[in-house]
């Protein structure tokens, strides 16, 4: 089909584009931009006036809960959640029940999701067997059924030499491994942040210290072995100046940094909110602005939404006991336009966060605009208010920090490979 | 951010913490729990019918007797029909949650909920999702809060110190993981307590503590050097699996209570604990004992104080 998007502002961070264009598609793909290129006839004309055309988003992690954790949320209800948020491609963790770690996971998981053509998966496979931290999956047969890069989700690999083992193999072939920086030992039990809060509510803590330790050795390692190491969702002013300084002597590092980190501290636990226990802990407001600061520095790459649905009952316990996790798909748009305008941060380089930077982490040719790449598109209100609703939330998970808070920016299209997957008035 | 404690009207709805309530609150209930109080507290205290007709719910999801039964004879005494459930670990193992085993009271006509739970916050859970009649009063959640142990503490203090402004205080032991010390710092600092010590190794400790607004000591002959009150807290033996400890004997050497340590105190300090002691380990048998300690003196001020919470929240006001 022939679309033609009308009048809509262009943002496009690869191309440093942002100006008023119309954008044409053909085929699924970009076909140009700005002027109606020669005997195109749109079949579909797209009025984006007073909107935004951004390319479709990339999420670098998000949970869809399949296999194994179908109550909590599937791959209809999370794909629908995605485009909703104008979320074209997302890497989902392998912690999924059984892990990611054999071909056939992978490829059922890549059926599936192809089958429902919404969003594009990117399954991200385990780096360990059944993720237990002892021995490695069968990366390379892993990759070949669609695998992007290597990781242990939330899981622990205490052993550093089976860690730097399964670095050297990455690196053989050239695979990124995905790692979030916390040391177990240190964490364990722990459930907020070794702070104030923790030490007024009486709440088992981590502290920093569990996050730069952890970090710390993966640097090394990627030092030693060359591996592509992408570090997942920092939570400390420490860790942002540790990325900072390797960067600048040069390792291969990428970063991101969870949307929630991005607005909230420990603070907002308030009286044992648990739609707050989140992993890793939200940390204090000096924290936070280290984040914000770093995003905007480029110390790290890429803002993902961390999406994790949890189910209702998991959510009614006491703190501790409360399952970690919030709902993110939808959140992710208005979340970065918001930490975009409090951190005087352009549209073209805040927008980089969701679209040519993760691409570029994945290793995939998407998150942009130019002639020839599928089509995935997103047009949104950046005007429109909207306040966040469980019933609303396409997503079965319907916990987040943010509920009940008005938000600015409203996705009113979403593009996959030239198809509008979602659109609302 | 409300605090779920107070009803619109600024009163108490339900007790859950010391901390965030206003000093006219505690003193409220101090002077209100004098009033059950017969003279200097050693006879016993009358049958009076303010919660007649009322239900009042002890569930303890952890293991307690003594809490357990003070806030029951409490209740008797204010002419309430009691019910306790000890339902331990096991209920988990059943697959009932907290909120549906709560639903379940609440479906008996329950009026108050008596929690003790081994998770911080389980009260305040608890608390939100009951329906607007039904006041909840925590009696030990987790490390967070023992509203109750705390404000028998402070009429034990007020008992036998008169003001709370001139006044010395040390917490000594395992800070980290007390609700009881926690409950403590907040209601000494509201009722107006000049310099609230604590004395712990580092281990024992929670990090920022100093912003509760305590001295932190980790020497205790300077920690105890002129106090009024030298409040001692329980020592857990699973400190020692936890390598928050190397040995009790080694505790005891160094942060036990004895007679010498406390000469450091004024002459005329008291000693608390708020039970059940480790005789050898936090505190020695001759202090325990001694003619300082105000121990058994706080159990039965501690029936008072309870039936002054439950009256305030139930009683007609």
């Amino acid at each position: 089909m022939k679309i033609q998007i009308k009048n809509g502002r262009l943002i496009d961070p690869k191309n440093r584009t942002d100006a008023v264009l119309d954008l044409f598609i053909a085929d699924g793909k970009i076909l140009a931009t700005g002027k109606v290129p020669a005997g195109f006839v749109a079949e579909k004309m797209i009025d984006a006036s007073g909107l935004f055309v951004i390319p479709g988003m990339i999420d670098l992690a998000a949970r869809l809960r399949e296999p194994g954790y179908e109550y909590r949320a599937t791959l209809e209800s999370e794909m629908s959640a995605a485009v909703a948020g104008g979320i074209t491609s997302l890497a989902c963790p392998p912690d999924t029940d059984p892990a990611l770690d054999e071909p056939g996971l992978v490829e059922m998981l890549k059926h599936r999701a192809r089958a429902l053509s919404q969003a594009n998966v990117y399954p991200v496979g385990a780096l360990t067997y059944g993720l237990k931290g002892q021995e490695l999956t069968e990366m390379a047969e892993l990759a070949d059924a669609g695998c992007v890069a290597f990781s242990q989700a939330d899981a622990p690999l205490t052993d550093t030499r089976v860690l730097m083992r399964a670095m050297q193999y990455a690196a053989t072939f050239d695979f990124g491994v995905w790692l979030r920086p916390q040391d177990s030992f240190l964490a364990r039990d722990g459930v907020a942040h070794d702070g104030e809060v923790a030490t007024r509510l009486g709440l088992p803590a981590i502290p920093v210290c569990a996050e730069t330790i952890a970090l710390a050795t993966m640097l090394q390692l990627a030092r030693k072995t060359g591996v592509r190491l992408h570090v997942c969702r920092i939570s400390s002013a420490e860790s942002v100046a540790m990325i900072r300084e390797a960067k600048k002597e040069g390792l291969a590092l990428t970063c991101d940094v969870s949307m929630n980190h991005i607005h909230l501290s420990e603070m907002d636990i308030g009286f044992f909110d648990s739609n707050c226990h989140l992993m890793p802990p939200l940390r204090n407001q000096r924290d936070r602005d280290a984040l914000r600061n770093g995003l905007l520095e480029g110390v790290i790459d890429a803002m993902c939404s961390n999406h994790s649905p949890v189910d209702e009952d998991a959510k009614q316990l006491p703190f501790a006991e409360a399952e970690a996790g919030a709902t993110g798909l939808e959140l992710l748009l208005p979340l970065l336009l918001k930490w975009a305008q409090q951190g005087k941060s352009t549209l073209l380089d805040a927008i980089a966060k969701v679209t040519v930077n993760p691409a570029r982490i994945l290793n995939i040719d998407a998150g942009h605009l130019s002639p020839g790449v599928a089509a995935d598109i997103c047009i949104f209100d950046p005007e429109r208010y909207w306040k966040v609703e469980a019933a609303a939330l396409k997503s079965q998970g319907k916990n987040t920090p943010f509920i009940g808070m008005e938000l600015q920016g409203k996705v009113r299209y979403t593009l996959v490979n030239g198809q509008i997957v979602y659109q609302t008035t | 951010m409300n605090n779920p404690q107070l009803n619109k009207h600024g009163e108490l709805q339900h007790l859950l913490s010391t901390e965030g309530l206003p000093s006219r609150i505690l003193y409220d209930i101090l002077d209100r729990a004098s009033a059950f109080v017969d003279g200097d507290g050693s006879r016993e205290i009358k049958k009076v019918p303010l919660l007649h007709g009322k239900s009042v719910f002890n569930i303890f999801f952890e293991n307690s007797t003594r809490t357990r039964t003070t806030f029951e004879i409490a209740a008797k005494r204010l002419s309430a029909d009691v019910v306790n459930l000890n339902i331990g670990s096991s209920s988990t193992s059943k697959g009932e949650t907290l909120l549906d085993t709560v639903d379940n009271l609440c479906a008996m006509h329950a009026d108050m909920f008596i929690v003790r739970h081994a998770q911080s916050g389980a009260a305040h859970l608890i608390a939100k999702h009951v329906a607007p009649e039904i006041h909840v009063i925590n009696a030990g959640d987790g490390r967070h809060a023992h509203p109750t142990q705390a404000l028998l503490d402070m009429y034990t203090i007020r008992h036998y110190k008169k003001e709370f402004h001139n006044l010395r205080v040390a917490i000594v032991g395992d800070i980290l993981h007390s609700r009881v010390a926690r409950s403590q710092i907040h209601a000494l600092t509201t009722l107006g307590v000049p310099e609230v010590r604590v004395i712990a190794p580092k281990t024992l400790l929670p990090s920022h503590v100093e912003q509760l607004g305590v001295r932190v000591f980790h020497d205790m002959a300077q920690g105890l050097r002129d106090v009024d009150v030298v409040l001692m807290l329980r020592l857990q033996n699973e400190r020692m699996q936890g390598a928050a400890l190397p040995s009790a004997q080694e505790y005891f050497k160094y942060y036990g209570l004895t007679q010498e340590k406390l000469a450091l105190a004024k002459a005329d300090a008291i000693v608390m604990h708020p039970g059940p002691m480790n005789r050898g380990i936090e505190i020695d048998s001759s202090v325990a004992d001694g003619g300082q300690s105000v121990i058994l003196p706080q159990v039965t001020f501690g029936i008072a104080v309870r039936m002054a919470v439950m009256s305030m929240l139930a009683g007609d006001k």
